[in-house]
């Protein structure tokens, strides 16, 4: 039987609180992409195995196939499109562009986030801790390298 | 010159990307009355369809259409139609579609999909591309005879083989008589996955009017445009193909692949959009794959390193299809040999039908499977005859302007340089290497290297065209067929115009998606050949512009047009800067204050079309390709002889690329693709059961390489000798990244532990396995160590 019955919830994200319903079974990549058509976040496998759909929930990287709607009420989702004044963020985004740490640009997204998180609240960050934090996202363009020198370079 | 080529100009994506702007085909979804399409697949890997039963499903409120093979039995392909849009009759592999559903909503196709009963007549299916070469009693397609194809292939029905591709040179009998040495092995590589992250996305339109639009995530969009109007027998011109950015292909979406379903699903849904988007299950099992390859090489030798016979048979494993790789096959059997000089060869390549998912391109294109066994050969024959295998490479590699090809052809005299990519690379792993560290005596080091060539494998009149159109404020617009899908060729294509026209690289615009109606015309995005290509196209529309803005100068100028100077956005008689035209007056065409005006908006138009000819049925003599990359690689690995374990201390690639238009994106390449490489090398393998059932359609069970595993050390070259007919000399590069990985790899692991590896991947339980058959004494190690302590 397909769970039909839609609850209402108030969201916020990118620091805007919508109201939307939503099916229990909903994945929160599924509201962002497809509700709020958020679509710098991205989706490579809807099981938890490529980290393509990382969004930050509380500040905290997170899988977006892997959380249900209802467990992000009364959370803060940010996405891309949330970090784009974020000085911090630009930096990050600046290094990236110059260390040619973008190719398809599929992972980008993801990186940029996982990156930004890294940076601002892991202390003494080095280049293994990058690699560990960044260990969870396949990017299948790049080799990693640029990727990591780019957050290396703003520790 | 050189303003703007050489120089690590910032990608022209770059923003758009970092800001999660940048438009896939995954995700448009706001085309009016879109629908979503789904399809179901075949348990079995060969089986006849008795029945499909969907009068349940068709009931199910918000299903629009479903189709069947029946409804469109149209075999498509690019060199061989030999694919059913769905499987008409039988199933030729676990994960083919056979009947596909629109509807309403992805849950409505979902639940429609579990009410459609489809009963299947199993039956026996060839799994193993050895055997399906023997077998003539199953056989995936009985009726290959009466597909078709384009001439340059060679399929014999009755058995398995979609394409047999012969090589001959010399007197191949003579040559093994008169070896010293005659060495024979068998080397494979499984059929691998792209894992590109973007999943294949097509939304086709079947309008009213007889148009078909397209959307898809596809390298092609030119060849799917031109196969589309065929296969739904309407006019080329009636069809539109749009290629937004591609989150990855590496040929994966080169050819044509759900395009045609998509669009048969809008169709018969009242001419509805249909959405298609493949889970990563079914990409996997449903989409295509790369080949496998099993290669069988016998080599004569004279005792002073030169190899003067090899004999080899190639076995592609291209699955239920080969409409693409049959030129795999094709590539890989006119190079058979590496880039080497031998006088007697005989070679055979044989692109074979199994019941597994379907290969199609994959970066390198053969090439890499055929290096894994060529290099790993050269090694073996270097230890068999004593002697350094870097010698034994030199005496026998390709030579420009001098040595004669497989083919037969004399390679042209501003071609590169292999012996140089090889001193560079074995010189800096020979400067690094110190041997044996530490005090674990069960942990060994080595180096090896490879070497390579490849040139992008398309039909003699492969062509690219460009146009470069001015603005009012002296922007360009360039336009290219060429897709972007990370490789940032559209990057270096601005370059090249912004060099040609002397004008500044902002200026530049160039876009990243692909619109068949708008954009100049390119074969495909495949083979590295865009740079040359569809860079020659570029500079060639840059200099018919500058042509017409000299037309009109040399009136208002009075000078005649070979004596005038495009610089800095100026115009100017030679010699006499001071007497110059702003280029902004001239490109919407010139007034003279009197009011007159001449000239008018500049648009510029350039083609290239490949320079090649096609090779001799029976010998494979001719020019395959417009040039060869040639490069080399190597590495420094650490195997714990214990437990098998290999770490890859140092990785290092040289590449002869004429000229490095971007050195960041040339990087970038390099790091990319040997990392790609070296995840093929050490991990990749898609795994079936006896029943053709695939194993490991996830990102769990199919390993890539994360951060974690990189090389501690990385290092590369760029060997530059231009080839005259290269915009600015440069060669393709992108492929060329990842050929030569596997191969080190192998031999550095010989040269530290003397244990020969013959199949990838080179997993630890491999090498393991291996140093239990040939060096069991290895295993003792540390038992010794302990003892003696
Ligand atoms: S899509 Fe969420 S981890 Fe892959
Ligand atoms: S840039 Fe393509 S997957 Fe990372």
């Amino acid at each position: 039987m397909i769970v039909n019955e839609s609850e209402s919830l108030i969201i916020n994200v990118n620091n805007i609180e919508h109201k939307i319903s939503v099916k229990p079974n909903e994945t929160l990549l599924d509201v962002l992409r497809l509700k709020l058509g958020i679509k710098s976040v991205k989706a490579a496998c809807w099981s938890g195995d490529c980290g393509i759909c990382t969004v930050l929930i509380d500040g905290k990287p997170m899988k977006s196939c892997l959380v249900l709607s209802h467990e992000i009420r009364n959370k803060s989702i940010m996405t891309v499109e949330g970090l784009l004044e974020d000085e911090l963020f630009q930096k990050l985004q600046n290094s990236f562009v110059k260390n040619g740490a973008i190719q398809c640009g599929f992972c980008t997204s993801a990186f940029l986030l996982v990156g930004y998180y890294l940076i601002k609240n892991k202390r003494n960050l080095d280049l293994l801790s990058i690699k560990k934090g960044i260990n969870g996202i396949i990017c299948r363009c790049t080799g990693y390298k640029q990727i990591i020198d780019s957050i290396y370079e703003l520790k | 010159m050189g303003k703007y080529v050489g120089e690590s100009i910032i990608r022209k994506d770059a923003l758009e990307k970092v800001n999660g702007t940048a438009t896939y085909a995954f995700d448009i979804d706001n085309i009016p009355n879109l629908l979503i399409g789904k399809f179901l697949t075949s348990p079995y890997a060969h089986a006849h369809i008795r029945s499909i039963d969907i009068s349940k499903a068709e009931k199910i409120n918000g299903v629009v259409a479903i189709v069947t093979g029946k409804d469109w039995p149209v075999r498509i392909g690019l060199y061989a139609g030999d694919r059913d849009i769905l499987a008409v009759d039988k199933v030729v592999w676990a994960g083919q579609p056979v009947v596909a559903i629109s509807a309403e909503s992805y849950e409505i196709a979902e639940k429609a999909l579990e009410q459609i009963q489809i009963e299947y007549e199993p039956l026996p299916a060839i799994i193993d591309p050895v055997k399906a070469k023997l077998s003539n009693d199953i056989l995936v397609h009985e009726k290959l005879g009466e597909y078709e194809h384009s001439p340059a292939f060679n399929p014999i029905p009755g058995t398995n083989i979609a394409n047999h591709f012969k090589l001959r040179k010399g007197n191949i009998e003579k040559g093994f008589k008169e070896s010293d040495k005659i060495i024979e092995n068998t080397f494979t590589m499984p059929q691998v996955a792209h894992a590109y992250l973007e999943p294949i996305v097509a939304i086709g339109h079947y309008k009213r009017d007889g148009k078909i639009e397209i959307w898809s995530s596809a390298q092609s969009p030119f060849t799917v445009r031109y196969l589309m109007g065929i296969t739904f027998a309407i006019p080329t011109s009636n069809v539109t193909v749009h290629a937004p950015y591609l989150g990855g292909g590496f040929g994966g979406k080169a050819g044509l692949n759900y395009e045609p379903l998509a669009v048969l699903l809008s169709k018969n849904s009242n001419y509805r959009p249909v959405k298609l988007q493949l889970t990563r299950e079914e990409n996997f099992r449903s989409a295509p794959i790369r080949v496998g390859m099993v290669a069988k090489i016998k080599t004569g030798v004279k005792d002073n390193g030169r190899i003067i016979a090899e004999e080899i048979e190639y076995i592609w494993d291209s699955g239920a299809c080969a409409d693409y790789a049959v030129n795999v096959g094709r590539a890989g059997g006119y190079v058979s040999i590496g880039p080497y000089e031998i006088d007697n060869i005989k070679s055979d390549s044989y692109t074979l039908y199994t019941n597994k998912p379907y290969a199609t391109a994959f970066r390198g294109f053969g090439h890499m499977e055929l290096h894994w066994a060529i290099e790993r050969q050269r090694d073996i024959i270097a230890k068999n005859l004593g002697m350094d295998p870097i010698a034994l490479r030199k005496i026998n590699t390709l030579k420009a302007g001098k040595s004669y090809t497989a083919n037969q052809h004399r390679l042209r005299k501003d071609a590169g340089n292999v012996d140089e990519c090889l001193e560079k690379v074995w010189n800096d792993l020979k400067t690094h290497f110190k041997g044996k560290i530490g005090d674990k005596p069960w942990l060994f080091r080595g180096i090896g290297v490879s070497c390579f060539m490849k040139g992008p494998a398309q039909p003699p009149n492969s062509a690219s065209s460009a146009y470069v159109k001015f603005n009012e404020d002296g922007g360009i617009f360039v336009s290219v067929g060429t897709s972007e899908m990370g490789q940032g060729t559209i990057t270096s294509l601005a370059q090249i115009a912004a060099e040609e026209l002397s004008i500044p690289i902002e200026k530049v615009y160039i876009k990243g998606e692909r619109d068949t109606d708008r954009d100049a015309y390119t074969w495909q995005t495949v083979g590295s050949r865009s740079l040359f290509m569809d860079g020659n196209a570029v500079r060639n529309a840059c200099i018919d512009a500058k042509h017409q803005i000299f037309e009109i100068a040399s009136q208002v100028l009075h000078t005649p047009p070979y004596d005038l100077v495009l610089e800095n956005e100026s115009i100017y008689p030679k010699g006499e800067p001071w007497k110059n035209l702003n280029l902004v007056d001239v490109i919407m065409g010139y007034m003279f204050t009197s009011g007159e005006a001449i000239g008018g908006p500049i648009m510029g138009h350039g083609t290239y079309i490949a320079k090649m000819t096609m090779l001799d049925a029976e010998t494979g003599a001719g020019n395959p390709a417009i040039f060869e990359t040639f490069g080399s690689q190597g590495v420094e690995v650490e195997i714990n002889v214990l437990t098998g374990e290999i770490k890859i201390k140092r990785l290092i690639s040289a590449f002869d690329i004429g000229k490095a238009i971007n050195p960041q994106l040339c990087e970038s390449q390099i790091l990319g693709g040997s990392i790609m490489a070296l995840s093929l090398g050490l991990n990749e393998k898609l795994q079936y059961d006896e029943k053709g059932h695939l194993l490991n359609p996830n990102f769990v069970d199919y390993v890539l390489t994360r951060a974690d595993d990189l090389p501690d050390e990385f290092e590369f070259f760029l060997v530059e000798n231009p080839q005259l007919d290269a915009p600015f000399g440069a060669r393709g590069i992108g492929e060329l990244t990842m050929l030569g990985v596997p191969a080190a790899i192998g031999n550095a692991i010989a040269n530290a532990i003397n244990v020969e590896i013959y199949d990838t991947p080179i997993t630890s339980e491999r090498i393991w396995y291996e140093i239990k058959k040939q060096r069991p004494e290895l295993l003792k190690l540390k038992e010794e160590f302990l003892q003696e302590d």
